[in-house]
């Protein structure tokens, strides 16, 4: 250990600045990641081993493997990052991130693993009997994919130039792409569903250690909450102890960071409200302010909770599960799971607000994004220095770990959707085990390389703002497509592609509006904001209308096609609502057919 | 196939699949409301008695309590009572169907 420290020290002596120990702990990570890809992929031999680790993944296996593909880089770094930036609405996320899970417990888990498919668009199929629809929803797998992996990609870029100051942005991107890549396209699911399951635990420790002893020398997460005034308060009540470093004028003041109502939320009004030219438009706005924060609350909550029950790569990991008992297990450790983890990045917002204000100066990532690496490196000037250089190692192995998990999920699920829904399905029907296995392989690494190229792409764009994009049009398209179409018999084929492709795309092309005038400068379009503040804020979150208006559109058009409901439609509910015990269960894909010759 | 039976089982009739379903649903929609009235209530406190809201309870402001930490367990106890109560729903479904069966 120590003659690999030595060299880390030696390699890089131009690149002044690169801490050992973090070099150190990532190197451990992403070694140990390597480790055991080879190590499981002798035991991934079976097509149904790579699509869906054997169906044999037993309940603590498969809820920590869940949370370790879901909390991502935006999870690990970006919730304490908004939690700093825009204080209690910030809040809105983690919650809503982990207790979205209950909505797929309720009404997904069971019924979707009890069709025993492989991938969503197996679903989509074998629900209406739709060739067709399956196309449909294999794009849509693979569209929100790509706009959830840029995020990773970027996470995996900063975070590696963050550890090797100087180094390229891309470079980043490459390596991390090209180990994920390589993982899974060795051991498939059942290989990285080890994987993703250490990497939860990896997670956890790193969020939690160092914030506890952080805590325990800069004072705890109350203490720092209350050095920040409220409304109502003249004085700050800190305890004594609490240092507090003045904040830059471009952080929010106290009152407003504390509260809800905050800049998250105000920010079309304040904008509408500073160009406003006279008095009495301005008082009009002011008046509008707090409903319409009101209202783009709870538009973000629909989004982050019905967009956590229709991530495909998420859902595909339910079909790991051996039945629908199981899958409902699952999904509720995984909320525990997941729930245990979110408490703890707030508190590097919170601390970071009162210790490290300075970032509020820079934006994205270079700016408060980064407080889970920057602030246990403070403890080194207060005397510890060795002691912040490991808490900041681990921190930079969990945020490692992030990315690294949840690009390998999501290259599982958008490589199922080439491999087995467009080669096995559309392709070519008759494909061998041997062929389709191969396709799997040739499928993560086409899907890899496009990934790494989307990534060096995107180094301008915000993790949070990316990764809520994803969340909109999940919310949008698949949570009402799986949710009518497990508890509505009535469903048509037309009903469901029409409510999904109309939901899903509309908010997609309302989010790219507020793309175009934030991220590439369209003046008219900004202006029109101004002007607009309710439509900029039903554009930046579009879950509040485009939620009910797929849903309404499902029922209206499934009522009209009423004619073209699947004939045997009540063996389909049955088989996915029936306990196992009445063994109905006829898995969607045969195990003994895909593993043919056996 | 089991659709071409021409005199449908107990457990492949309309009936069956309409009870199987609504039990479930009703039991899903009764956590979901518990977490829905939640999910809505708290903007609305915040909104209408911030005052209340920004109280200082071991530090935290009570919203902030209740956001950042209590409601993960309260979400936590919903879908542990659901768990609870649709595998026993199943249970007794299961059990009374094949005991259909086999009169």
């Amino acid at each position: 250990m120590s003659a690999l420290l030595a060299f880390l020290a030696a390699a890089e002596p131009a690149a002044k600045g690169i801490d050992p120990w973090i070099a150190f702990f990532s190197l451990i990570t992403v070694v140990i990641t390597v480790g055991m890809g080879f190590w499981t992929a002798g035991k991934s031999k079976s097509a149904g081993d790579f699509f869906v680790a054997g169906r044999s993944v037993s309940v603590g296996w498969n809820a920590s493997a869940i949370s370790g593909e879901y909390l991502s880089a935006a999870s690990f770094m970006g919730v304490a990052g908004m939690v700093m930036l825009n204080g209690y609405d910030a809040l809105w996320y983690p919650v809503c991130y982990a207790c979205g899970y209950l909505f797929l417990l309720l009404f997904i888990a069971g019924p979707l693993r009890r069709f025993g498919a492989y991938t969503i668009p197996d679903f989509a199929e074998g629900r209406y009997d739709s060739p067709l629809f399956r196309k449909i929803a294999v794009c849509f797998v693979l569209f929100i994919g790509f706009f959830y992996t840029m995020p990773q990609m970027k996470g995996a870029g900063t975070t590696l130039a963050y550890i090797f100051p100087g180094l390229h942005y891309s470079v980043g991107v490459i390596v991390v792409g090209a180990v994920i890549t390589l993982n899974v396209s060795l051991g498939g699911m059942k290989g990285i569903t080890l994987v993703q399951a250490f990497q939860y635990w990896l997670k956890v420790f790193a969020i939690t250690v160092p914030i506890f002893v952080i805590a325990a020398i800069v004072g705890h997460y109350q203490s720092h909450l209350e050095a920040n005034k409220t409304a109502q308060e003249t004085v700050a009540a800190a305890p004594a102890g609490i240092e507090r470093k003045a904040l830059p004028a471009k952080a929010p003041k106290d009152e407003q960071w504390i509260a809800p109502f905050g800049s998250l939320t105000t920010k079309a009004v304040d904008t509408a409200i500073a160009a406003a030219k006279t008095p009495e438009e301005k008082a009009a706005l002011e008046a509008n302010k707090k409903p319409y924060s009101l209202l783009y609350t709870y538009s973000l909550i629909i989004a982050l909770v019905c967009g956590t029950a229709g991530l495909p790569h998420i859902l595909v990991r339910f079909y790991t599960n051996p039945d629908g008992v199981a899958a409902k297990r699952t999904t509720m450790w995984v909320m525990i799971l997941i729930g245990v983890f979110y408490v703890f990045p707030p508190i590097y917002g919170v601390i970071g607000r009162s210790l490290t204000p300075e970032l509020y100066n820079a934006v994205g990532s270079k700016g408060t994004d980064k407080v889970v690496l920057e602030l246990p490196t403070l403890l080194a000037g207060r005397d510890y220095p060795l002691l912040g250089s490991i808490l900041s190692g681990i921190t930079c192995a969990g945020a490692f770990a992030a990315f690294m998990s949840t690009f390998s999920g999501l290259l599982v699920s958008m490589s199922s959707a080439l491999a087995h829904d467009i080669y096995g399905r559309m392709l070519k029907p008759d494909a061998s085990p041997e062929q389709r296995l191969k396709a799997f392989k040739w499928a993560a690494v086409i899907i890899g390389v496009v990934s790494v190229g989307l990534g060096t792409q995107v180094e301008k764009l915000n993790i949070n703002y990316l990764v809520g994009q994803a969340f909109a049009i999940a919310a949008a398209s698949y949570f009402p497509l799986l949710f009518m179409s497990v508890w509505w018999r009535g469903m048509t084929m037309k009903g469901a592609a029409t409510g999904m492709l109309a939901g899903g795309l509309l908010a997609l092309g309302s989010i790219f509006l507020t793309t175009l005038s934030d991220v590439y400068g369209f003046a008219g379009l900004a202006d029109f904001w101004v002007a607009h503040p309710l439509l900029r804020i039903l554009c930046e979150q579009p879950a509040i209308w485009a939620v009910p208006l797929s849903i309404t559109l499902m029922i209206v058009v499934s009522k009209a096609t009423a004619a073209t409901i699947p004939a045997d439609v009540r063996m389909k509910m049955l088989v996915l609502h029936a306990p196992e015990a009445l063994g109905l269960k006829q898995e969607y894909i045969k195990e003994h057919e895909v593993l043919g010759g056996h | 196939m089991k659709e071409s039976n021409p005199t449908p089982d107990p457990i492949h009739s309309d009936a069956f699949l309409a009870r199987l379903m609504s039990g479930q649903l009703k039991l899903s929609i009764a956590c979901a409301f518990c977490f829905i009235v939640a999910l809505v209530a708290l903007p609305l406190l915040n909104y209408f008695q911030p005052e209340f809201m920004a109280q200082r309870i071991y530090g935290f402001t009570l919203t902030w309590l209740i956001l950042g930490v209590l409601f993960f367990p309260f979400v936590w106890i919903i879908s542990f009572v659901f768990i609870q109560r649709s595998i026993a729903l199943e249970d007794s479904e299961a059990k009374a169907a094949l005991d259909g069966l086999k009169k």
